[in-house]
């Protein structure tokens, strides 16, 4: 696989070449924060930032998304039928995301394709995407991605991994989807000796910038209904007012509700983002709410992540260290102190 | 505002130690630099957890609705009309209460002090009684805490608080005149669809995550109208409709009892102003009825009274 080096000027022009045959999200500035976007015209990247507000995860999974129409017109002989809403998987290229985030989008990939089921909109989706990743020079402190197998230059799940060395970029093609894309800008330098190494040490640097560690080697050994039943969870929980910040910031949480709307004849089955944290995640026809206490809900959030998705999947735990859920949790629920209460306890 | 803290954990272990209290609902020292956590707090020797910054802007009487025990409570001005309006909406009797009063001098803004270092990750907060200094990777700054105050601070009347059984300072001197409704006023100088247009922009990156219903003392229902599933009032996607349908009904919820504390502001994950919607409601309650929320525990909120002598004649 090439290793190139790519000036910043080159590499805004050859992301604004992409944009002819891709669709390219990339991190913007809009507002007070940074999302991702689609690239247009001729707004470009801002790659001046610690991460998004919000995960990319919504590239592939919309907060909404129209799966199926049917009308209930019974003059119209395909009156009840679902029938799959057309969509169109263009290649589109995911640009300055970050490792945390690109690993992130290969854990929800269990959920999503498996021999079990596969979901064909995400995995037409995330078949149609290549992924260039920016690593992190400067983690945050609320960063922990090194204690949950990952890292500030992690490379899976990513096509092309970006080392920022100042006033070039050294571009490393991780498959040959990555490569095959390098390739289309033409890029003359490759990298030597000593850039190799200098983006080397730069992941190193980084890796030891990791303030935030929490530890997670006891979790898979715990009994689960002595997790379940710990006397901590009503103090991690008073605080919580079950809002679903942290579920929809996270690049893992990938529960959905799927409601049919009807307007008139004609209706769409919608599936939406769900939250554990919400009462009506778990609310039953009968009536019976099996988490009808927030303590419950709050306890499932880190149950799932920390300890069923470990014992399910063998993989390590649900959670990347983005540190969002950290930041943004307006009553400052942190989950790093969740990991230290559930593995020691 | 700072010393409070100290006379805090000394009324909050003074009252648990003697039994007068069950539990004590206050703040603790957050993770992150300016941020606290709500903590509950049942143990005399665990009352040194407690803690007071200019960051406690979440508003405790969240936490008090259907609670039996016998609850020491701190307040700010703003918590204290709400503890006020759960009182009067027999959320919580005035007798299970025992209100540590926090006489305000504002919460800072930690999505101000954010920006002002454009985004950069604040490692480090020091305050002092009126300033704060902030420390990151490359910076340093100390600002006067009083030009980062959130905003409904900046136009409170009410610091220090209506109700208390104790006081943890002397009290402060409330504003005499801000117009707290300048920008309401800017509004309703704008055609319908002008109105129309500046709403929809303000919740057009809101995901229906409900932070700023759940962070609101007012939203005690067991069950919400965007909550019910039979039958179900609003969609449940982020069409543009179904999301103002929320936001807006929501604020008309809050009518008359809103105390602009700003938690619904402050828990949005993606900086929406809801306020925007409430403070309507607020002025509006204030010019029609004279009603400032929670004022007092006699007073029922003017959307639930009835007087003879209402000056439309239709209700009479």
């Amino acid at each position: 696989m090439s290793e190139t080096v790519i000036t910043r000027e080159e590499i805004k022009e050859f992301i604004k070449s992409l944009q002819g045959s891709y669709e390219v999200f990339a991190p913007v500035r809009e507002g007070g924060y940074h999302r991702f976007k689609q690239l247009t015209g001729d707004e470009a990247a801002d790659l001046d930032f610690s991460n998004t507000r919000l995960s990319p995860k919504s590239l592939l999974f919309p907060q909404s998304e129209r799966m199926f129409e049917f009308t209930l017109d019974e003059t119209n002989e395909d009156s009840h039928i679902l029938k799959e809403t057309p969509k169109e998987y263009p290649p589109a290229v995911v640009f300055g995301i970050r490792p945390c985030d690109a690993k992130a989008l290969r854990l929800v990939n269990v959920n999503f394709d498996n021999p079990e089921f596969t979901d064909p909109w995400w995995a037409k989706r995330l078949d149609s995407m290549t992924f260039i990743g920016l690593g992190c020079n400067d983690p945050c402190s609320t960063c922990f991605c090194t204690s949950v197998g990952c890292g500030p230059f992690h490379e899976e799940g990513l096509d092309i991994l970006l080392f920022d060395l100042g006033e070039r970029y050294l571009a490393k093609a991780l498959t040959d989807k990555g490569e095959q894309l390098l390739g289309q800008g033409g890029f003359q330098e490759d990298a030597d000796v000593d850039t190799r190494k200098r983006a080397g040490e730069l992941k190193k640097e980084a890796e030891h910038k990791i303030s935030s560690h929490v530890p997670t080697d006891k979790l898979k050994d715990k009994d689960l209904l002595n997790l379940f039943d710990a006397p901590f969870w009503d103090e991690v929980a008073f605080a919580c007012i079950n809002c679903g910040t942290c579920t929809f910031l996270c690049p893992t949480c990938w529960c959905f509700d799927i409601q049919d709307e009807v307007s008139k004849n004609q209706g769409d089955r919608i599936r939406n983002w769900d939250s554990c944290m919400f009462p009506l995640f778990t609310l039953h026809a009968s009536g019976h709410n099996p988490r009808s206490e927030k303590v419950q809900r709050a306890r499932q959030r880190f149950m799932h992540k920390l300890k069923y998705y470990v014992d399910k999947y063998g993989n390590g735990v649900a959670c990347v260290g983005c540190g969002r859920c950290v930041n943004y949790c307006p009553v400052n629920i942190d989950i790093r102190e969740v990991f230290k209460l559930m593995n020691e306890w | 505002m700072i010393a409070y803290g100290e006379k805090i954990r000394e009324i909050a272990k003074k009252l648990l130690a003697e039994e007068r209290v069950d539990l004590i609902i206050g703040f603790k020292q957050g993770t992150l630099p300016l941020m606290t956590e709500p903590v509950m707090i049942k143990e005399p020797e665990k009352t040194d957890q407690l803690y007071w910054s200019s960051f406690c802007s979440m508003n405790l009487a969240n936490y008090l609705p259907k609670r039996k025990e016998k609850i020491g409570i701190i307040a700010k001005g703003c918590d204290s009309r709400n503890i006020a309006v759960h009182i009067v909406e027999n959320q919580i009797q005035r007798e299970q209460l025992y209100i540590i009063g926090v006489p305000c001098t504002g919460m800072v803004d930690r999505r101000k002090i954010q920006s002002l270092v454009d985004g950069k990750e604040v490692r480090e907060a020091i305050e002092s009684d009126e300033e704060l200094t902030i420390k990151g990777n490359g910076f340093e700054q100390t600002v006067k805490k009083i030009d980062y105050l959130q905003d409904n601070c900046i136009t409170c009347m009410h610091r220090n608080p209506v109700i208390h059984d104790e006081l943890v300072g002397d009290l402060v001197e409330e504003r005499k005149d801000p117009d707290p409704y300048d920008d309401v006023k800017e509004i309703e100088e704008l055609a319908p669809n002008e109105k129309w247009e500046l709403y929809s922009n303000l919740i057009k990156d809101c995901t229906r995550c409900y932070a700023c219903r759940n962070a609101c003392p007012l939203c005690y229902c067991p069950t919400c109208f965007v909550d019910e599933a039979d039958p179900q009032w609003v969609g449940k996607s982020i069409d543009p409709t179904d999301t103002m349908t929320f936001h807006i009904l929501r604020a008309f919820h809050c009518a008359g009892r809103c105390t602009d504390c700003g938690a619904c502001q402050q828990a949005c994950p993606v900086d929406i102003n809801v306020r925007l919607f409430t403070r309507k409601l607020n002025k509006d309650a204030l010019e029609l009825y004279g009603c400032e929320a929670g004022l007092s525990i006699e007073e029922r909120p003017p959307l639930d009274t009835y007087q003879p002598d209402d000056y439309d004649k239709f209700i009479r």
